[in-house]
């Protein structure tokens, strides 16, 4: 699984939380970008990455997390590809 | 919605959630409106939003109120002008062992613990009491769930001082309360989690990260359990079961095998399972479910199978039984008319998916479980709170009887070619009185379950029943209905409001149980006697069209009033109340 893989893959899930089909995912997107995003907001989005790559986020990946490609270097630091 | 039924994909839940629920509102028309209070000690807001999806399937449209992080106890205690404007119709209190202020220590003697225990109890009873006394309205409160940490290990469960054995006190000071109180609920946590495993529901991650007092991924678990509750209490619990036979209640095809091959009874392990089962549907019978049989089988081959004699299940268990080789969704829609029940208030139980396919396809609103293998089955049905226990009448444990009794009925009429013939040899007896407070149960439970027979479908909860019980600008009736085969208990509910000479009629329903059986007229009478003792000179009713009371649109008509005004299928009829009234009912002898 390559970026772009778990690029498309977090921007499905994102389309469906936010129930937006309009989302388009890139390094940079923050919470800034999304309106509904904020932090009650994002567990739900970290539940649904979890489920979908088989993985776990400890406390500090989570606070670390501040944009979407700081999300997809987790996923792929963790699913090692 | 499947989706929603348990087994479900919790995840999948919360991550569709927004999807789900507008979903949900354009495919369900006929909702029930409730307001509902979430008064949490930790985060709720998903709890809430998943709430609500599960409410909306069982067609119950919630708006919120939900408090601001951990303020429970201030919501409930002081003055809140936003709940009291809000008027809740049912409030929940979600708090979890995080909310105990403190646990025993160490160095504490057995009655500084008690004093502990006390000091705890008083803060709940204090917002439980306020509450009740506020907004007379059902209350659901969590009990406590087992703790992150056992610090004594194994006798933290019986040691004065171990959090476990605190906790389980306090759980028992709550169901004391709750058994001293008709409208309070426990939402049992503590199964709830045990169930999921409490290793999982308890990771901290989820406290510290967003103060979740449980782990998200297990909210669907929680908000499923929490609505089971709510719909039970507005009365939207299944009635009865369709069950099938073949793998279902016995392992083996009886036509094939015969009936001396088939799996029941404790000579094989397969056997012991299907025994199991069927002691459990046994029980739900006792509880006043419905069983019925629907099953692809000669007749006389269901009945062989029925008659094993290590079968728990017995003929007599059964009102309707289909064995033939009509389509199950035939039968199962032929059952549920000579029920008259609805055929989403019965659950289709088959082990064969292409079964509870059909039935789902061709009646949409009944629930067919995904009853997995036979070891599965009673899990399965169980967790799925079909049939959630809230207020029990009488009449729950009398139900099957008096079904039974119809069947005879039904048997009788065909004797007789005049049907006023055949109501006069039932020998029918009813009382029909004010309100009395040993039917409360039933009387709130028929205002929230009847559907058809229901002018004005109010709901009331106990307390609010037993408010105008005692409020003397009321005029109220209950009518219970006996024949020569049996008893059918407080079957017709009405509540007329009185406003100077006018009476307004609030509430009149009757159960389906009872139709043409000139039950209303007896109703009727003896509501019109109650009007002219208290000088009431103009009845006014009341009929307000919903999906499934289409029966009763002409009722007023039928009883003489007269038409006031019709706006949008809304009709007001109004009847003069004179000495002149003619009794309606020929052949019901009525105590008053």
């Amino acid at each position: 699984m390559n970026r772009r893989d778990v690029f498309e893959m977090l921007n499905t899930i994102f389309r469906n939380n936010f129930d937006d089909e309009g989302i388009i995912l890139n390094e940079e997107t923050s919470s800034a970008d999304i309106e509904s995003w904020n932090s009650l907001e994002q567990i739900n989005l970290i539940v649904a990455i979890q489920d979908e790559f088989k993985i776990k986020f400890n406390i500090d990946e989570v606070n670390a997390m501040n944009d979407v490609g700081k999300i997809v270097d987790f996923i792929l630091e963790k699913i090692g590809s | 919605m499947k989706e929603l039924e348990y087994p479900f994909n919790a995840v999948w839940i919360i991550s569709n959630r927004r999807k789900i629920r507008k979903n949900l509102l354009n495919t369900n028309q006929n909702l029930i409106e409730k307001k509902i209070a979430v008064l949490g000690g930790s985060t709720t807001k998903d709890i809430v939003q998943i709430m609500e999806l599960f409410l909306l399937n069982n067609g119950i449209k919630a708006s919120f109120y939900e408090s601001e992080y951990g303020m429970y106890y201030e919501d409930a205690v002081f003055e809140n002008r936003e709940l009291e404007a809000f008027h809740p119709d049912i409030i929940y209190i979600h708090t979890s062992n995080r909310n105990v202020a403190s646990f025993p220590e160490l160095t504490n003697t057995k009655e500084e613990v008690e004093t502990l225990l006390d000091l705890q109890m008083q803060k709940f009873l204090m917002i439980w009491d306020q509450l009740l006394e506020k907004y007379s309205c059902p209350i659901i409160q969590n009990n406590f769930e087992m703790p992150l940490y056992r610090l004594f290990g194994n006798k933290d469960a019986y040691d004065y001082r171990g959090s476990i054995n605190f906790l389980s006190r306090l759980n028992e000071r709550f169901y004391e309360y709750a058994n001293n109180h008709k409208d309070f609920f426990i939402c049992d946590i503590n199964f709830i989690s045990a169930d999921y495993g409490l290793k999982e529901w308890n990771d901290p991650f989820y406290w510290h990260m967003y103060k979740y007092a449980l782990n998200v991924n297990a909210i669907p678990y929680l908000s499923f359990n929490i609505s089971n509750i709510i719909k039970s209490i507005f009365g939207k619990n299944k009635k009865g079961m369709v069950l099938d036979l073949d793998n279902t209640l016995w392992g083996g095809v009886i036509g094939d095998d015969g009936v001396e091959n088939i799996e029941v009874g404790p000579e094989t392990s397969s056997g012991q399972v299907y025994s199991e089962f069927q002691e459990y549907i046994k029980l739900q019978k006792q509880l006043g479910i419905l069983l019925n049989i629907d099953s692809k089988n000669d007749e006389k081959n269901a009945i062989k199978g029925l008659k094993h004699p290590d079968s728990v299940l017995t003929l007599n268990d059964f009102i309707e039984i289909r064995a033939n080789w009509e389509s199950k969704d035939r039968n199962f829609i032929e059952i549920a008319k000579s029920l008259s029940l609805l055929p989403e208030s019965l659950i289709f139980v088959d082990d064969n998916p292409a079964e509870r396919d059909i039935v789902n396809q061709q009646l949409p609103g009944v629930c067919a479980p995904e009853i997995g293998e036979s070891h599965q089955y009673i899990h399965n049905i169980d967790r799925n709170g079909f049939f959630e226990v809230t207020y029990l009448s009488e009449d729950d444990l009398k139900r099957n009887v008096m079904y039974q009794e119809n069947v005879k009925r039904i048997e009788l009429q065909a004797k007789f070619s005049n049907y006023g013939e055949y109501l006069k040899s039932l020998e029918m007896t009813a009382v029909i009185k004010p309100f009395e407070l040993i039917y409360n149960a039933r009387i709130a439970q028929l205002t929230n379950k009847s559907n058809q027979f229901n002018l004005t479908t109010k709901r009331y909860s106990q307390g609010e029943i037993e408010e105008i019980l005692y409020d003397k600008n009321y005029i109220t009736l209950y009518g219970k209905l006996k024949d020569k085969f049996g008893d059918n208990g407080v079957v017709s509910v009405c509540i007329g409001k009185i406003d100077g000479k006018i009476c307004h009629i609030d509430l009149w329903l009757m159960s389906c149980r009872v139709l043409k059986r000139e039950m209303e007229y007896a109703m009727m009478d003896v509501f019109i006697h109650k009007c002219q003792q208290r000088g009431i000179l103009e009845i006014r009713g009341y009929y307000y069209p919903t999906e499934k009371n289409g029966m009763v649109k002409s009722f007023y008509k039928m009883m003489n009033f007269d038409l006031v005004s019709e706006k949008e299928d809304e009709t007001v009829w109004s009847y003069v109340v004179n000495d002149s009234y003619k009794e309606k009912n020929k052949y019901i002898q009525v105590e008053e």
